[in-house]
C-alpha cells in the first residue's frame, strides 16, 4: 500500500483538508463507503455523518459533515460539505443544553417560518448528538 | 466676504471631515483584505461545484426528465428578479449602478409584457428600487448587524427563492450583483440562477482515464440534490462578490474625498492668508493717513 489518496474537503466558506491519505471513510446515500487510492470514479450524494480520514502515524481524524456529495476521480475524492465541524471541537454536554434550548424555542416560537426555522436548528442539533 | 472667524472655522470643519474619510478608506482597506480573503476561500467550493454540474447536466442535456431547475418551466412569463447590494452608502456609484442595471433590465421586462417580482438583498437596493416598483418588492432581507456574511445568509435567500420556484410563483430567475474586479473597478452583473445557467468549458476538465463515474444515488438524483445547493452556491458567490466591491469602491471613494477635502483646505487657506494681509494692509493704511492727516 505505497499508494496514497489526495483528499480534498471543501465546504464553502473554506478548504477544510487537503492532502495525501492512505484511507477515507465517507458516508455516502446509500451506504459508507471507504475510499483508498487508485478507486473507481463515483459520485455520491452523503447523507449527516462522519468523514473519518485515515492517515499512517497519525491519530485517525474524525469529521462531521452535513449536506453534500463526494467525488473520486483518478486524481483523487473530493467532499463538498456545506457543513462541517471536526469532533474533537463538539462537546456531548454543551450540545444537549444546546439541544434544550432549541426545544424551547420550537415551542415559543410565534410565528410559522420562526417555528420551522428552529425546527430545523433542533433537527441539525440532534444530527449532532446522535453522531457523537 | 466671509470673516475671518468664518473661514477658520470652515478649515477646521473640513479638516474634521478629511479625518473621517481618510479613518473610513482605512477601515474600508482592512476589511477588503477580509472580504477577499473570504471570496478566496470560497472559490475551491464553487469551482468544484461548477465541474460537478457541468460533468452531470452533459449528461442530461435533452432529457425529458431533467429538473426543473436546469431545464426551466418552460415558459419565461414571471420573472423574479434578485438584487443584492451594499447595506451601507458612501461607496460611490457602487449601490446604484447596480441599481440602475437592475432597472433598465425590470423596465425592458415589463415592456415585454413579462410580469416582474422582485426580491432585494442589502437595504440600499430595495431604497433605490422602493420608489419605482415599490409594488413588486416581495421581500427583502438586510444584512446591518452581520460583520461578515456567511453561506447561512445565503442560504436563506436560497431557500426563499426555491420555495417560490416550486409554488410556481415564477419561471426565471437572475440575479443581480456587482462583479469584484479590482478595488477600482466592480462591474455590475445579471445572471440567471433559475434555469441554472451551465459554465461552458468547465466540464470535462477531469480525465477520468476512460472510466466512467458511478453515480450513487443515480444522475438524476444526485442532480436534484445539487441544483439547490448550487443556487445556494451561486448566490453566496454573489453576495461575497458584492461585499469585496463595496469596500473596493468605499475605499476609493473615501480616498477621492480625502483628496478633495485637502484641495478645499489648501484654497481655503489662502483665502484666509489673502483675506488677513488685506485687512493688516486696510489697518495699516488707515494709520497711515491719519498720522498724515495730524
Amino acid at each position: 500500500m505505497a499508494d496514497k489518496l489526495q483528499f480534498d474537503l471543501v465546504s464553502p466558506e473554506r478548504l477544510l483538508f487537503s492532502g495525501q491519505v492512505d484511507m477515507v471513510a465517507i458516508p455516502g446515500a446509500e451506504g459508507d463507503m471507504g475510499i483508498m487510492a487508485g478507486h473507481a470514479p463515483v459520485m455520491s450524494t452523503l447523507r449527516p455523518g462522519i468523514v473519518n480520514i485515515d492517515e499512517a502515524g497519525k491519530p485517525q481524524q474524525r469529521i462531521f459533515v452535513r449536506g453534500g456529495f463526494a467525488e473520486v476521480t483518478p486524481k483523487g475524492l473530493t467532499v463538498l460539505a456545506e457543513f462541517t465541524v471536526p469532533l474533537a471541537e463538539l462537546d456531548a454536554a454543551a450540545l444537549d443544553r444546546e439541544i434544550a434550548h432549541a426545544q424551547e424555542d420550537v415551542t415559543d416560537a410565534k410565528s410559522d417560518a420562526k417555528r420551522q426555522a428552529a425546527q430545523e436548528k433542533l433537527d441539525h442539533l440532534k444530527q449532532l448528538r446522535q453522531v457523537i | 466676504m466671509a470673516s475671518l472667524k468664518d473661514l477658520r472655522n470652515r478649515i477646521a470643519s473640513v479638516k474634521a471631515t478629511q479625518k473621517i474619510t481618510k479613518a473610513m478608506q482605512m477601515v474600508a482597506a482592512a476589511k477588503l483584505r477580509r472580504a477577499q480573503e473570504a471570496a478566496e476561500a470560497a472559490r475551491p467550493y464553487a469551482e468544484r461545484m461548477d465541474r460537478v454540474l457541468a460533468n452531470l447536466s452533459a449528461g442530461m442535456a435533452g432529457r425529458a426528465d431533467a429538473p426543473a431547475l436546469l431545464a426551466g418551466t418552460g415558459s419565461d412569463k414571471v420573472h423574479l428578479v434578485v438584487v443584492a447590494t451594499a447595506d451601507r452608502g458612501l461607496c460611490g456609484g457602487f449601490n446604484s449602478s447596480i441599481a440602475r442595471l437592475a432597472r433598465t433590465h425590470i423596465r425592458k421586462l415589463i415592456g415585454e409584457g413579462k410580469t416582474v417580482k422582485i426580491l432585494t438583498v442589502g437595504r440600499k437596493g430595495r431604497d433605490a428600487l422602493r420608489r419605482d416598483f415599490g409594488d413588486k418588492i416581495i421581500r427583502s432581507w438586510e444584512f446591518t448587524g452581520i460583520r461578515q456574511i456567511g453561506f447561512a445568509q445565503a442560504e436563506d435567500i436560497s431557500r426563499a427563492v426555491l420555495e417560490l420556484f416550486e409554488a410556481g410563483e415564477f419561471d426565471v430567475a437572475t440575479l443581480f450583483y456587482s462583479k469584484f474586479v479590482n478595488v477600482v473597478s466592480q462591474i455590475p452583473t445579471a445572471q440567471q440562477l433559475i434555469p441554472a445557467s451551465v459554465p461552458a468549458g468547465a466540464g470535462g476538465g477531469v480525465d477520468l482515464g476512460g472510466a466512467v463515474y458511478e453515480y450513487e444515488p443515480d444522475e438524476t438524483e444526485i442532480l436534484k440534490d445539487i441544483l439547490p445547493r448550487n443556487l445556494s452556491v451561486q448566490i453566496f458567490r454573489g453576495l461575497l462578490e458584492n461585499v469585496a466591491g463595496e469596500f473596493g469602491a468605499k475605499m476609493s471613494a473615501m480616498d477621492s474625498a480625502t483628496r478633495n477635502a485637502g484641495d478645499m483646505i489648501k484654497k481655503l487657506n489662502i483665502t484666509y492668508n489673502r483675506s488677513r494681509q488685506a485687512m493688516i494692509t486696510k489697518e495699516l493704511i488707515e494709520i497711515i493717513s491719519g498720522a498724515e492727516a495730524l
